[in-house]
């Protein structure tokens, strides 16, 4: 679970966070401003300062935020001067835009704000849809507006040339002023991350909702993460005077009242982001209005003038209202809710910050409450005590001038010695340990403290914001228990799952048994002098004890364990169907300790016992098959991977499946000797299920004669779940999952279903993925009714697959296997390839056809995809490398015999965004590196892969290649781009390099190779057909070739995504000859790209002359 | 070897290289060979001597044989005691092999529990396991479990087969993630000097404040004799599985990785060996 932070404001305006691995709050470094309010979001936090004035804070990364602008140079052909910029009258503007209707000058183009800058200068674009133009950039056409070609021909009238410039937005880890504000002072605010979860489009909505001073809402419009300050403030209609506002992670907005109601926001949706109209909900009682409110995606908590803590049943996306109120225990300032509903809440009476514990789907209205005693990290160098109490008076000031007037900022407030609001993080005071908080306990008058406000106080001030309620002229800066007071909290960055483990809630003690390291050192723990000392005791006590004596007999020898079990079997013959076995698994051990087990599947066909056996020692792999309804495996021998028929065994419950997978495994391990860490060379694969197979290769492996049938590899499952892994010969292995969660291999083995003997001990960690699942909803336009959900007789199911062959209704269709759990609702996706409408429609004249997304007199049919997401949790040997999302990772696979190259490891990757990334500080004792460098490109990324001679070769979206030039250790992210022209009319969608070759694939399954690719001219020059068929290939440091193919035959069975090697592949034919095929069915990815092991020569190939080489 | 797993497989295959003489007294028809043996550490004598019984029977006369016995330099031998507990406890600074004297006569009632077949060994080893269960999980993990369970517990150990029985006892050392370790420690601590047959107290393995305990914390609160004092001369061995922790050593991984089958820490104090 990547860490997110909360986000809170104590009583001296200091802005600080917490993040959800951490037990210390982190103070944002900002020394000039004290906040009055914030609201986070993932990305960044929205504050209101003291000086009324409104600033977005955007966190750091290492890609930066980075926009487009560009200008279209417009020029037309005159037989004189040929082309030049003295267009006709009629003309668009010689500089424009896209469409030509806007005048656009080079130096009329500015910055937005002082919080961005340019990264270059103006410059042509040469690459046109993929292919790259003639020097200059220009593209040709008959006439403005037309159509334009590469190309210029006789009747090539005018031409247009796209000038780019990059702007970077540079205000990053600072409060950066957000210009036109609100004039008017206080306003309250939380932005809504609209919509984006939904869609990609726009990227990174962000609603940010303010209240004026006088009761006005504005919202902010344009807020994305590529422009986090928004363009403009734009004003709402509101009924009445409003005090305060929150909206939900969705589509939830609500404000509260001048006179105590509730405004909730309906109709917000995609295409309305601010709604439509307002509904009133009254308040819990009459006579106690409605203080506070937060929304969250399917809660609201409200506070009321009496401080009591209430939540809203009912609320949802489609009854925003919800229906009845519900007190809760507890007396709050403020409630804030969390990205998942998690709710936080400041105690009124002490100022503690509290979570609310046992939220979870099930139960969103939690179980108590729990303070957070997290310390601050202990930094006295920065707490500025004294503009720390200058602002202490502003920030009280707000509206209670009766009595805020007086601690207003003043040069002896100041001078008031010694104070050190810094808590030490330390304290431990008892107090301060974990508790549920007694509320009982509680004297709600609490006369003692704050003088200045009494209870009738506050009833006069029942508009004031709960800060108006603050005891005034304390004389302690922290409570009585040594914990700091809080002001406002924000938790819409933070996202808590319902059963993780947070460290908020202890003292920090000496020692945290799970820290997670995310640079991998290695854990105090296995450095420990006591543990080298068992260890080092243990040989040698075991040399002492065993080394003279082994003549002696054991005193225990030789014995059979059968393990036995009822298990269904899918039957070898038609009509295919699982039946009903006994299985044995019988273990023998000899006298020398040698192991031999079977397993029998006892069936019975016709009345009569029959078996078939599996020596385990020739098992290959055995793969957990886990469908929405049964827990079966599969189990391959050579044999069974020809045939493309593997034995398929199905469990009656998940923990029986894992005991039998779990035994089977291990027996087959011991049977190869294999166990441990898998050694650097191994081949790394990944099944369409996201089990990740690890393979130790033979030295015969890739030898140039006889090579060992890749059928005959053994592959071992690791835990986790991943979409893509890739591997390096020095031990380096990088993953990313289905959400683009990017992880690196931490050394450990096991986890998932492996435990006990067959995991370490060590290195294991929580692994959680993320995916959608797809429906889609078809309608038929009939002359009568418009589209309605009645299709013709012929017709597909009105819900179905993609395909239309299956029925998959909302309420039919269940997570893909029992291990993964709904996390959403059904939502449209927009983002569907040929464009939809606004309401998600994509039309096409009948079924199945290509659908686009606008409707026009010949569309009969439409039809809009449902996606739902669904996560599984599951453990294995992976860290997360937070926080940038990735799309495709590559390392450098090392020269064969060359020696560990340098300290760093080069590591490219693409992230989900397309940005192409460079990794530094990548090491084998720190494989997750340390930083990202951002590499500009003109276009998103989808591939990318680097040689073993800082060969660099990527893939953009639009099926382009590029050739990254002059990339080298001391200069690790090159200098530019050269675009390669793609296959004729194919656009490519991987690259993959080795030692000197190039392979890449294409949408349609070809795999080409890379000709003439030669050290002064790394480039090449063209594309070769090899192999259609293809929808991975793995290129290796001998530069072996392995490839996942779509569709092989066997003689059982069909197998699709099978692991197939290129046979023959030699310096002098680097394309090979044909394909050996090894394990298969549902294989999707695959890395060769740690095997360097060169089988051991022979004269013959002493003779050959080596391969091309590179550097 | 970096894996803690390796630990498992050391202490499970630790062996005793062993002579067994026949007692002199015993009335012999021919002259009885020693003979020689492995024994398991973590198992029980009875359980693995059934070929010294063979052998030594081979040479005596019916009338003449009665319960076995074993005895070491005059210190008969405890068979609910593990193999590896009785070495270190009574022998570990003797040269090797270990040599135990057979007896079939005067049985020692007052020093011994009779041991007439492998069903009583069954069920002390089971008890054990149930109290270190009790002691750590308060026999929830345990009381889960099938009969069948028990049984390969059980049949792990008596075949000598080490993933049959870990397969089933790595439940037995789970513990809940929000916890740092079981409720208590099972342990018991020897010592030859005292006549107290062993210590064993309710100890956690975390401390009040979340510091784990380590071996010394176990040592000085329950055995302080056995601690030496800082400036002091170290004048006893801790001894478990025949090698020595330091006492640093967080008690809640010496009790995953160096308990016997029966889920005990036996550790053993012997005083230290003068050169």
């Amino acid at each position: 679970m990547p860490s997110s932070a909360l986000w809170a404001v104590d009583l001296f305006g200091r802005v600080c966070t917490l993040s959800t691995a951490a037990q210390h709050w982190e103070l944002c470094r900002d020394a000039q401003l004290e906040f009055k309010r914030v609201s986070a979001a993932a990305q960044c936090c929205w504050g209101i300062a003291c000086d009324h004035q409104v600033y977005v804070r955007v966190s750091s990364s290492d890609v930066p935020i980075r926009r487009r602008e560009e200008a279209y140079e417009n020029q037309r052909w005159n037989p004189v001067g040929g082309f030049c910029e003295t267009l006709l009258p009629s003309d668009r503007w010689p500089w424009s835009d896209v469409s030509g209707l806007q005048h656009r000058p080079l130096d009329g183009v500015a910055l937005p704000s002082p919080h961005w800058e340019w990264e270059s200068d103006w410059y042509v674009d040469e690459n046109f849809g993929g292919e790259p133009t003639e020097k200059g950039g220009w593209t040709y056409a008959i006439d403005f507006p037309a159509t334009y070609t590469r190309d210029k021909k006789w009747n090539s009238c005018v031409r247009r040339r796209r000038w780019i410039r990059y702007r970077r937005y540079k205000s990053r880890d600072t409060w950066a002023q957000v210009r036109e504000p609100v004039s008017t002072a206080r306003p309250l605010q939380r932005p809504l991350r609209g919509g984006w979860e939904i869609t990609d489009e726009p990227v990174g909505r962000l609603s940010v909702w303010a209240v004026s001073l006088q009761g006005k809402v504005w919202y902010r419009e344009d807020v994305s993460h590529p422009n986090p300050e928004g363009s403009s403030w734009s004003l709402v209609d509101t009924p009445g005077e409003v005090v305060q506002i929150s909206c939900g992670p969705h589509d939830l907005l609500w404000a509260t009242l001048w006179e105590g109601q509730a405004l909730v926001r309906e109709g917000i949706n995609r295409n309305h982001p601010k709604g439509i109209s307002w509904s009133i909900v009254e308040p819990p009682t009459s006579e106690n209005g409605i203080m506070h409110v937060s929304a969250g995606v399917g809660v609201l908590w409200a506070v009321t003038k009496d401080r009591k803590v209430w939540f809203r049943r009912g609320v949802n996306s489609h009854n925003p209202c919800g229906t009845s109120w519900i007190e809760m225990v507890g007396e709050m300032t403020m409630v804030n809710v969390g990205l998942n509903d998690q709710v936080w809440g400041i105690g009124w009476a002490d100022r503690a910050l509290y979570f609310r514990q046992g939220v979870t789907q099930s139960e969103l209205s939690g179980r108590t409450w729990k303070a957070i005693v997290a310390g601050r990290e202990c930094d006295r160098s920065h707490s500025g005590s004294s503009s720390s109490l200058l602002s202490a008076g502003c920030f009280f000031g707000d509206e209670v001038r009766g009595s805020g007037e007086s601690c207003g900022p003043s040069d002896s407030e100041a001078e008031r010695p010694g104070p050190e609001p810094e808590p030490a993080p330390e304290v431990t005071s008892p107090a301060s340990t974990p508790a549920e908080l007694p509320w009982t306990n509680i004297d709600l008058k609490e006369p003692k403290r704050g003088p200045s406000h009494t209870a009738t106080g506050f009833a006069e001030a029942s508009d004031l914001s709960s800060l108006g309620l603050l005891p005034l002229g304390l004389e302690e800066p922290e409570g009585a228990d040594g914990h700091p007071l809080w002001a406002w909290v924000s938790g819409g960055g933070c996202a808590v799952e319902a059963h993780s483990t947070l460290k908020w809630f202890t003292v920090q003690s000496g020692l945290s048994p799970s820290v997670q390291t995310l640079s991998l050192s290695i854990t105090p723990a296995q450095t420990a002098a006591w543990r080298k000392q068992i260890f080092q005791q243990l040989t040698e006590r075991t040399k002492r004890e065993l080394e003279n004596f082994r003549h002696y007999e054991q005193a225990v020898e030789q014995s059979v364990w059968v393990k036995t079990g009822a298990l269904q079997w899918w039957c070898d013959w038609k009509p295919h169907k699982w039946v009903d076995v006994r299985v044995a698994l019988e273990q023998f051990t000899g006298h020398d300790g040698a192991r031999d087990s079977i397993l029998f599947v006892y069936y019975v066909v016709h009345e009569e016992k029959k078996y078939i056996h599996v020596f385990l020692n020739e098992v290959t792999a055995l793969v957990p098959v886990l469908s929405e309804a049964k827990h079966s495996f599969a189990l391959y021998t050579p044999e069974r991977t020809r045939q493309r028929w593997p034995v398929r065994l199905a469990a009656a419950t998940e923990q029986d499946m894992s005991d039998w997978l779990a035994l089977l495994n291990l027996s087959c391990c011991e049977s190869r000797r294999v166990h441990g860490r898998p050694s650097p060379q191994a081949i790394w694969s990944v099944t369409c299920k996201g089990d990740i197979f690890v393979s130790e290769p033979s030295p015969d492996l890739e030898a140039p004669e006889r090579p060992l049938p890749c059928d005959q590899m053994f592959w071992r499952q690791m835990g986790g779940h991943l979409r893509v892994v890739e591997a390096n010969s020095r031990g380096v292995v990088w993953g990313i999952g289905y959400d683009h969660t990017a992880w690196v291999y931490t050394g450990g083995y096991g986890g998932g279903c492996f435990q006990g003997l067959a995991s370490s001990t060590s290195n294991i960690y929580t692994q959680s993925d993320v995916k959608c699942v797809y429906i889609y909803e078809n309608q038929r336009w009939n002359p009568v009714t418009g589209y309605t959900s009645r299709g013709l007789p012929t017709d597909r199911y009105m819900w179905s697959d993609a395909t239309g062959l299956q029925e998959c209704t909302k309420a039919s269709t269940k997570p893909p296997s029992l291990q993964w759990a709904w996390v959403s609702d059904w939502f449209v996706d927009f983002s569907v390839p040929g464009g939809a409408d606004q309401e998600g429609w994509q039309y096409a004249s009948d079924f199945p056809a290509s659908y686009h997304g606008y409707k026009t007199m010949k569309d009969f049919v439409r039809r809009r995809c449902w996606a739902r997401k669904c996560k599984l949790v599951t453990s294995g040997p992976w860290l997360e490398v937070a926080p940038i999302a990735l799309g495709d990772v590559s390392i450098i696979p090392e020269s064969p015999g060359a020696p560990g190259s340098g300290p760093s490891i080069a590591l490219w990757a693409v992230s989900d965004k397309g940005d192409v990334l460079c990794r530094l500080g990548v090491s084998e004792l720190n494989p997750a590196g340390s930083s990202w460098l951002h590499v500009g490109t003109d276009q998103p990324f989808a591939s990318v892969s680097i040689g073993a001679c800082y060969q660099v070769w990527a893939v953009a979206r639009d099926g382009s290649a590029f050739y990254r030039g002059s990339v080298s250790p001391s200069k690790p992210a090159g200098d530019c781009w050269y675009h390669i022209p793609s296959p004729p009319k194919q656009r490519l969608k991987q690259v993959s390099v080795g030692h000197t070759a190039v392979y890449a694939l294409d949408e349609n399954g070809n795999m080409w190779y890379r000709q003439g690719v030669t050290p002064s001219y790394p480039q090449g020059s063209g594309w070769e057909h090899v192999s259609n068929n293809v929808r991975r290939v793995s290129v290796g440091p001998l530069d072996q070739v392995w490839v996942i193919a779509d569709k092989v035959q066997g003689s059982h069975g069909l197998s699709r995504g099978t692991v197939c090697h290129r046979t023959g592949v030699q310096p002098l034919e680097p394309k090979g000859l044909g394909w050996d095929y090894g394990i298969g069915g549902g294989w999707d990815h695959l890395s060769v790209r740690a095997n360097a092991t060169r089988a051991p020569r022979t004269s013959s190939q002493e003779r050959e002359t080596p391969g091309p080489v590179c550097c | 070897m970096t894996d803690d797993k390796d630990v498992l497989r050391d202490v499970w295959f630790g062996r005793i290289p062993t002579c067994f003489t026949l007692y002199q007294d015993e009335i012999t028809e021919r002259e009885a060979e020693p003979y020689y043996l492995l024994l398991p550490r973590v198992s029980y004598l009875t359980l693995v001597t059934d070929k010294v019984k063979k052998h030594f029977q081979k040479v005596m006369r019916q009338e003449d044989i009665s319960e076995i016995w074993f005895e070491y330099e005059g210190t008969p031998l405890k068979w609910h005691y593990p193999i590896g507990l009785l070495f270190d406890l009574l022998a570990s600074i003797s040269a090797l092999p270990w040599n135990i004297t057979v007896h079939f006569k005067s049985f020692p009632e007052k020093d011994l529990l009779h041991c007439p077949s492998k069903d009583v060994i069954e069920a002390h080893f089971m008890s054990c396991v149930k109290e270190a269960d009790a002691l750590k999980h308060k026999s929830r993990v345990i009381s889960d479990m099938q009969r069948k369970d028990h049984k390969q517990l059980w049949m792990g150990l008596q075949n000598d087969r080490f993933d049959q029985f870990w397969t089933i006892n790595r439940k037995l050392i789970e513990y809940p993630p929000e916890e740092n370790g079981f409720r208590y420690i099972p342990f018991r601590i020897y010592q030859t000097t005292t006549e107290r047959p062993f210590i064993q107290k309710l100890f956690r393995p975390v401390a009040a404040d979340g510091q784990l305990h380590t071996l010394g914390d176990l040592l000085r609160e329950v055995c302080p004799s056995a601690v030496a004092p800082e400036d002091g001369e170290k004048k006893s061995q801790v001894m478990i599985h025949g090698i020595e922790p330091l006492l640093e050593t967080p008690l809640q991984w010496l009790s995953e990785h160096l308990s016997y089958p029966d889920n005990f820490l036996h550790i053993s104090i012997v005083p230290q060996p003068t050169d």
